[in-house]
């Protein structure tokens, strides 16, 4: 069917441009978060703090899915609208791959939705979490 | 991509042409994109690269030294990157390379605007933009919901 096809090309285009550098993988930095908290990484935990309405950080953002959304095998968005890819990584292969972004993103998001930065503990459980489903 | 709700004499956006008559086009009006390539990336990590012609350098300072609260979120980057976007959003602002003095009609030199849609010019060249088309869009800041060339500095009526 041609809309299938216009669909595959898309999706592969994608993919194609988002594709970082690759310095590292999910399993590594998890075991490296886990290694400086002294836990195991825990999806529960890690659902609990992504789904989680919080109050401690900037008003407009009380929770990761303000942007991410809860269907994290789908696209988010930003506040200004932009398209942020999926979160999961059954949905999104190319997250955590790069280690400057997603400290980046932890510190940015973190402080936005918490009001400080997440723990090694609060990270590893995040990417058990992504992870798994 | 908008219906033309305006008269097409748009006084202010000519105004804004006389004053850099290079960036004259056939129609609308041709600003220069961000060259930059770190910068379009960073700045366009939440929304489109706005063009640094469309800030005076002192509001380009002024967001770049608070990116930790940024309009209500934490846009923070590492101290070398921080370091090379202040310099070329500030080198190639409104009053300094990108010369486009109409951007700080009406401003008073005190001021900072800190917002693009917020300067007096931009308010005024929008003056007859409805409200139906504000709230659709949500804020006026996104230039780009409009503007389909917006992040290619292209900015046309419709
Ligand atoms: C204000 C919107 C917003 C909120 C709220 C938000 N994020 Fe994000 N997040 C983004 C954007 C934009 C990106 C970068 C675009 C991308 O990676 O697709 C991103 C990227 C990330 C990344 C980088 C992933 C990678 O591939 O390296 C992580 C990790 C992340 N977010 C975690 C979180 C966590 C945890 C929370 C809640 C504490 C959260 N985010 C809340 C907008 C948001
Ligand atoms: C809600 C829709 C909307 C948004 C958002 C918007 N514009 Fe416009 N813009 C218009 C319309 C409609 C016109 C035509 C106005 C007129 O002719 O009176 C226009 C005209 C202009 C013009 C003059 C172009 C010409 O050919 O006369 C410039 C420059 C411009 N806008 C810049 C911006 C910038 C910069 C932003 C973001 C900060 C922005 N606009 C956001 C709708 C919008
Ligand atoms: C983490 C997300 C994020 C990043 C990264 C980001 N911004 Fe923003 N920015 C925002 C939000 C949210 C707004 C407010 C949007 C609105 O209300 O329309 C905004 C608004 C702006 C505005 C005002 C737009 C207007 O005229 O109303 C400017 C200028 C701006 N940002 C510049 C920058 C620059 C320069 C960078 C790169 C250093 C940057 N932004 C990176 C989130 C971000």
């Amino acid at each position: 069917m041609k809309y299938r096809h216009v669909l595959a090309t898309l999706v592969a285009a994608t993919m194609a441009t988002t594709v970082v550098a690759g310095d590292t993988s999910p399993a590594q930095l998890l075991k490296k978060f886990e290694a400086q908290a002294g836990t195991s990484g825990s999806p529960e935990r890690g659902r609990a703090l992504f789904t989680g309405t919080h109050t401690g950080g900037k008003p407009d953002t009380p929770s990761c899915t303000t942007c991410h959304t809860t269907n994290l095998k789908g696209r988010g968005k930003t506040r200004a609208g932009k398209v942020i890819e999926p979160m999961a990584l059954s949905a999104n292969p190319s997250r955590f791959s790069d280690s400057a972004k997603v400290a980046k993103w932890f510190r940015r998001n973190c402080r936005t939705v918490l009001g400080r930065e997440c723990t090694p503990g609060e990270k590893a459980d995040v990417i058990a979490f992504l992870s798994s489903i | 991509m908008i219906r033309k709700t305006v008269s097409s004499t748009c006084l202010a956006a000519a105004l804004l042409l006389s004053a850099l008559p290079a960036a004259m086009a056939e129609e609308g009006v041709q600003l220069p994109p961000i060259a930059d390539k770190v910068t379009r990336t960073e700045c366009s990590a939440c929304h489109m690269a706005y063009p640094a012609v469309l800030l005076p350098k002192r509001s380009w300072h002024a967001i770049m030294s608070d990116l930790s609260n940024h309009f209500g979120e934490d846009a923070s980057l590492d101290a070398k990157t921080e370091q090379h976007i202040r310099a070329y959003l500030e080198a190639n602002a409104a009053d300094t390379g990108g010369r486009l003095p109409a951007i700080s009609r009406g401003l008073s030199p005190s001021d900072t605007p800190l917002r693009i849609s917020e300067l007096p010019i931009i308010r005024s060249i929008h003056e007859e933009v409805g409200s139906r088309w504000r709230k659709r869009v949500g804020s006026m800041g996104k230039c780009n919901a409009c503007h389909r060339g917006a992040e290619r500095g292209r900015f046309e009526e419709g």
